[in-house]
């Protein structure tokens, strides 16, 4: 494996090897080991042509712990946003010698296109393509469900996720509808009509329009954030008729089961698709979704730069 | 294919070590094992199993993987971890032994050294082997010895232990290259 | 230059020698003495191939390809007559623009450039160009469109249908309802939900289609629907023609053999306008062509700068060259499938766009007296498409390292030989 652009990329064995590395990572990496040196030497590039915060400071977290080198390059004030291609600047990159690229960009396949066309030779990570994919996102997600919810096995047969809100401009669905699939879990997407991809139908999923009847029945409810962009869209008539019939409320979060999982790739907009009470009720695992981001970040890089510079392949 | 240590011999090895450990450090109570997974977390735990026997108590025992730590890495396609299990005691002013089926070049022994330095600071380190069989490229050497067999290069040496191989037996066969 | 042309084989399968002198078609006892014979046995002679819809990029874009270069590309793959479109810079929608463009393919002297003009000022949609003055002007113009955008207000297109028929022109509609395909990237469907790009609806092509024969019909003109791409489509348009209405159609050769599963790694050599769609498009449009219900094949020639195409691919320009592989594309789809003879594809190439536009010199029987407007073709060659080496000035085809059946050997424009030898 040389480039990780989308969880297509994964066998289910090799997905479940990263979330298992991740799992010995988190237990070295919290307790006995805090650093490790295993990528000294080799240079991290985080190319963020989009705004985040929480998923660049993860990846520059888990670069870190490993002992990598790790250059921050992002949008605002970088030659980027003054037009800039991403041809030049992926050969800029090269030049500087990075081993690996981190990548989030606004346009869907910009990853591919590092991948693809020789511009440079380093590894190419996806951190989020427009509204394509955001594989690290999804196998954080895998990680922390089964953590919760797994009993002790590999994958997540059995179990059952929901994923609700914006599903047609969300590269987190798209990767967990993917992942978590291929890990066996049984995924129902709920949303309104107007959010929902072309050809859903043919996807691995159920598809309800009705959150109160898929409630009751998960152990895990992934709630997505609707952008205020959308509302100018006319993709529903109004952000409370959203929240009334989408959004995740106190009588919801008792509605679910007891034990379920409520979680958040974030950032929240609370109020809207998710209220506070909801987003810090004692079944919420938003916040550990974040710490749980850099082991299995780690996981990621280790499986892809730890070894020699060519060739992929995963034991 | 020859057989250089049977079962009986691993066994008694075994018991042999652990008095000899006791006896260097006084006792079990400084001392915190590690083995090195797969098979030097088994014999460690059996070695623990002898102590326990001979002083009673509950010996501190765990394990240390070297994946991450190891020389090689970027010569080969990256390993899956295998488990680091640090025992509360911990390693922190402790005598540490450190515990692994063959000793042959010494990187491994060189890896779960610098491993180690990355969790605290023993008093003291040493080494268990159930083999030791010549070659070193380090200067590493082993302070408790099941058995020296010497071989050549190319020879290869096969620890089986009940845990994982379902039997126990330490064999040699030609190979051909490394 | 006078030519004797032995042993040709001509669209309806018979053969024939064929003697060119003084621009036209002769009788080979005719011929000067000084005459070339040039040996065509095995090859099929075609009459020369006649494009309605190319974007020469000039004036304004002259980076991409000019009237120059774009002949030259044409006349490599065959084509003796092509049509500007009128979205250059300025907008070809005066008299001054249109007669320059005439002028430099005049001077390129290679084949005919007819050029388009444009229905609305600036191509804004909402208000007449000087339809009049380019169609008395030197360019003669009778085709009008705004092609890269749709004239999508129903009053202007009405309007527009009504005016032309003053001349006998024809609006040719690039059928894109704006509001349904706002920053769309590729067809919608499920490539497109899974490649994470926003759609283009058929629905949005369709629509117009379905609008703008009924318009024809209630204002008794001439319609022409470029660049077909929807099963759905090729329905509304067989059903208009069999109530009389005037309506003409047009594919592409790359929506007759290349789909939207060609996106999957987002390169955006396959990013198009209208975009590439599904399997059982691409069929309906073959069948719709066998059957004459689609009239023409055009290339919709679409030159871009490397900068343009070597880049993520929403921010990538719409478009593929095609003059110099429209012909291998034809023989691979239709004929080799036995969707078609010559006899079909000498109608769909040259003969049935040269009636539309009402062009006098072209498509005409290969016969004494005409003007020898000629494309042969070796049928059983094969080759592989290079694109560094291409006389089109933009490398953006799709066809790369493609091996195609058919080389153009020769091409005769008005008797002379400017292509080949």
């Amino acid at each position: 494996m040389k480039h990780l652009l989308s969880i297509n990329d994964l066998s289910r064995d090799e997905a479940i090897l990263i979330l298992d590395t991740a799992a010995e990572l988190a237990r070295i990496s919290d307790g006995p080991m805090k650093k490790l040196p295993t990528l000294r030497g080799r240079t991290i590039v985080n190319l963020f042509a989009e705004d985040s915060t929480r998923t660049r400071i993860s990846f520059e977290a888990a670069a870190k712990r490993l002992s990598a080198d790790v250059i921050n390059f992002s949008a605002k004030g970088s030659s980027l946003s003054k037009g800039e291609s991403l041809k030049d600047t992926a050969q800029t990159l090269q030049a500087m010698g990075a081993d690996a690229v981190v990548i989030r960009h606004p346009a869907s396949g910009a990853p591919f296109r590092l991948a693809d066309n020789q511009w440079m030779s380093g590894a190419v990570i996806n951190a989020g393509d427009g509204t394509h994919e955001h594989p690290s996102q999804a196998l954080l997600d895998a990680y922390t469900i089964r953590k919760h919810h797994g009993k002790g096995a590999k994958d997540l047969a059995g179990l059952r996720v929901a994923i609700i809100g914006d599903i047609l401009h969300s590269r987190v669905a798209r990767s967990n509808v993917l992942l978590l699939t291929k890990l066996g879990a049984h995924v129902t997407l709920v949303a309104p009509p107007t959010l929902l991809p072309f050809g859903v139908e043919s996807w691995p999923v159920t598809v309800s329009y009705d959150l109160d009847y898929v409630i009751p029945q998960v152990d895990a409810i992934m709630m997505l954030r609707i952008q205020q962009e959308r509302m100018h869209e006319i993709f529903f008539p109004s952000a409370r008729e959203y929240s009334r019939y989408f959004g995740l409320n106190r009588d919801r979060v008792n509605a679910l089961n007891p034990k379920a999982s409520i979680m958040h790739p974030g950032p929240m907009n609370r109020g809207l698709e998710i209220t506070a009470d909801a987003a810090d009720s004692a079944r919420s695992v938003i916040v550990e979704q974040v710490s749980n981001g850099v082991s299995v970040r780690m996981a990621i890089l280790y499986l892809l730069l730890g070894g020699a510079p060519i060739e992929g392949g995963i034991n | 294919m020859k057989t250089v240590l049977p079962a009986p011999d691993i066994s008694r090895a075994i018991v042999r070590i652990a008095h000899e450990i006791l006896e260097r450090y006084d006792g079990a109570e400084s001392i915190t094992l590690l083995g090195i997974p797969t098979r030097g977390a088994h014999l460690a735990n059996r070695i623990a199993a002898a102590i326990n026997a001979i002083e009673g108590g509950q010996v501190a025992v765990g394990t240390l993987d070297t994946t991450m730590h190891r020389d090689d890495l970027r010569t080969r396609s990256p390993k899956a971890l295998l488990p680091t299990l640090i025992p509360p005691a911990g390693v922190e002013g402790r005598h540490v032994v450190l515990v692994d089926d063959v000793l042959f070049s010494g990187r491994t022994i060189r890896a779960a050294l610098d491993a180690l330095g990355e969790i605290g600071r023993p008093t003291s380190v040493s080494l268990a082997v159930l083999v030791d069989r010549g070659h070193r490229e380090l200067p590493i050497k082993a302070d408790f010895v099941g058995k020296n067999i010497p071989t050549s290069r190319t020879e290869i040496i096969k620890v089986n232990l009940v845990e994982v191989d379902g039997a126990d037996e330490v064999t040699i066969a030609e190979g051909g290259s490394k | 230059m006078s030519y004797l042309l032995k042993n040709a084989t001509l669209p309806n399968g018979s053969k024939a020698d064929l003697a060119i002198h003084d621009g036209r078609f002769v009788a080979a006892s005719s011929l000067p003495k000084d005459h070339q014979v040039i040996d065509l046995a095995g090859k099929q002679v075609l009459p020369g191939l006649v494009d309605l819809h190319t974007h020469l990029r000039e004036p304004g874009f002259e980076e991409s390809e000019t009237v120059a270069t774009g002949s030259l590309s044409a006349v490599r793959g065959g084509f003796t007559a092509i049509s500007a479109m009128a979205n250059t810079s300025p907008v070809a929608d005066t008299a001054g623009v249109v007669e320059q463009v005439y002028r430099l393919g005049q001077a390129a002297g290679l084949c005919d450039v007819f050029p388009i003009g444009a229905v609305t000022q600036g191509l804004n949609g909402q208000t007449l160009s000087e339809i009049g003055a380019m169609a008395d002007s030197g360019a003669r113009v009778r085709v009008f469109s705004d092609d890269g955008k749709c004239v999508f207000d129903p009053l202007i297109m009405r309007r527009a249908l009504e005016y032309v028929k003053k001349f006998d022109g024809v609006i040719a509609q690039h059928a894109q309802e704006p509001t349904l395909t706002q920053d769309a990237q590729m067809n919608e469907g499920e490539m497109s939900a899974q490649l994470g790009l926003k759609g283009w609806p058929a629905v949005a092509e369709e629509a117009i289609i379905a609008r703008d024969v009924l318009l024809a019909e209630h204002t008794k003109s001439r319609l022409h629907i470029c660049h077909l791409t929807t099963a759905g489509g090729v329905e509304i348009i067989r059903w208009a023609k069999a109530r009389g209405i005037q309506v003409t159609a047009e594919v592409t050769p790359h929506h007759l053999l290349l789909t939207d599963e060609y996106a999957k790694n987002y390169d955006p050599i396959f990013k198009v306008n209208p975009p590439l769609r599904l399997e059982s498009d691409v069929l309906a449009l073959r069948a719709g062509l066998a059957d004459g219900t689609i009239d023409i094949v055009a290339t919709d020639h679409a030159p871009h700068s490397s900068e343009s195409k070597d880049c993520e691919w929403s921010v990538a320009s719409f478009g593929m060259v095609g003059l110099e592989t429209a012909l291998s594309i034809v023989i691979k789809t239709m004929v080799e499938t036995g969707a078609m003879n010559y006899a079909d594809v000498a109608d769909r190439l040259s003969v049935a766009p040269a009636r539309i536009a009402r062009y006098e010199n072209h498509g005409q029987p290969l016969e004494v007296g005409h003007v020898a407007n000629l494309t042969v073709v070796d049928t059983a060659a094969k080759w592989i498409v290079d694109r560094d080496l291409m006389s089109t000035r933009s490398k953006n085809t799709p066809f790369h390292g493609f091996e195609l059946p058919g080389v153009v050997t020769h091409t005769f424009f008005n008797g002379k030989l400017v292509f080949g030898e």
